[in-house]
């Protein structure tokens, strides 16, 4: 029996095979569970296309959502529902965006109406989304976000590296209004990972320097598998008792000093 | 299964119609993907997705960046085809 048996699951942010969120969606229909995406816009498309190149016979439903939209957020569980979901058992958050300005050494020159814009995508949504998504998440389950270490100041990060401690911030708080109904709230910390997401990051490259040295178990920053599998790990049962909690996937470098 | 060069150039400009909304005649083995039809990254991501799915190749990230024109793409699906 796999580690997902039965669970049903909402997974945002497939945009390519290198994302993230493709890799915890293949393991986690490998495992037992039936997925369902989301997607907007322009991006439709894409996430549709790699949606055909996961496992299974059929390809998993993708629903509309920009976290952006009162109106996607709203309509969220009945698109859901439409897809043939009855209830989910966890959603899996992996969505972030900054504006180039406010990225890339632009921490100084950044302005309010790019860095909000950060905030609410990669920050705000969290809890967005989980509340679009609770009235399907009738018998508990898990949420699960991810994080980039949000603890320090990252070379080029800038807002973005604000954005992500916000986020962690947001995971406490909601899993403190949704433990009582029984939903799990947690995140994954990785390494940095060539995503497309982050290509755009300009000077990605100052990030991931010197990763695989620093990490006592080493770093390939060339796969995703890793933390997909953290992330199937507490989509699961098999973390009963744990949240508002940040699980490192970056090989240890967290606790090294220099 | 093996297309021949015109082959691949109408089922690549049947994609670029497609996601672009321009005429697939407008879609020359000379014409830039960036300067000529004005695709930007997201749409250049959703057409290699679809032409690897139509002629069965796969078009690795650090590739798409040496495909500037439309020529380019096609000989690359043809070499990757052959």
């Amino acid at each position: 029996m796999g580690l997902l048996e039965g669970k049903k699951l909402l997974i945002t942010g497939v945009l390519t095979d290198s994302s993230i969120a493709f890799h915890t969606a293949r393991l986690a229909i490998e495992e037992g569970a039936d997925v369902v995406l989301s997607s907007f816009g322009r991006q439709m498309k894409l996430t549709s296309a790699f949606a055909k190149r996961l496992p299974g016979d059929t390809p998993p439903p993708v629903v509309q959502l920009d976290v952006t939209s009162e109106e996607d957020l709203a309509g969220l569980a009945d698109a859901v529902r439409e897809a043939g979901f009855d209830r989910l058992d966890g959603v899996v958050h992996s969505i972030g965006f900054a504006p180039q300005s406010v990225m890339g050494g632009n921490f100084l020159s950044g302005e309010w109406e790019d860095v909000a814009t950060a905030l609410q995508i990669s920050t705000y949504s969290y809890k967005a989304l989980a509340v679009a998504a609770k009235p399907l998440m009738t018998d508990g389950g898990a949420i699960v976000g991810l994080t980039f270490d949000g603890q320090f100041a990252w070379p080029v990060y800038d807002w973005m590296g604000v954005a992500k401690a916000g986020l962690e911030a947001a995971n406490r708080y909601l899993a403190r209004d949704l433990g009582p109904h029984g939903i799990r709230c947690n995140l994954v910390s990785a390494g940095p990972i060539k995503t497309t997401a982050a290509k755009s990051i300009p000077g990605f490259e100052q990030m991931e320097a010197n990763w695989p040295q620093r990490a006592p178990l080493g770093w390939d920053q060339t796969t995703a598998e890793p933390t997909a599998r953290t992330v199937a790990a507490l989509l699961s049962d098999w973390f009963p008792a744990t949240t508002a909690e940040i699980v490192h996937v970056d090989g240890g470098v967290h606790a090294m000093g220099q | 299964m093996a297309n021949t060069e015109q082959e691949v150039l109408a089922g690549l400009a049947e994609i670029v119609a497609e996601e672009t909304g321009l005429d697939a005649a407008d879609v020359a083995l000379e014409k830039s993907f960036t300067d000529d039809l004005d695709i930007d990254s997201l749409s250049m991501m959703t057409i290699v997705t679809h032409a690897e799915d139509k002629f069965g190749v796969r078009i690795p990230d650090e590739e798409v960046k040496n495909l500037a024109t439309v020529g380019d793409a096609v000989s690359y699906i043809k070499g990757a085809q052959d």
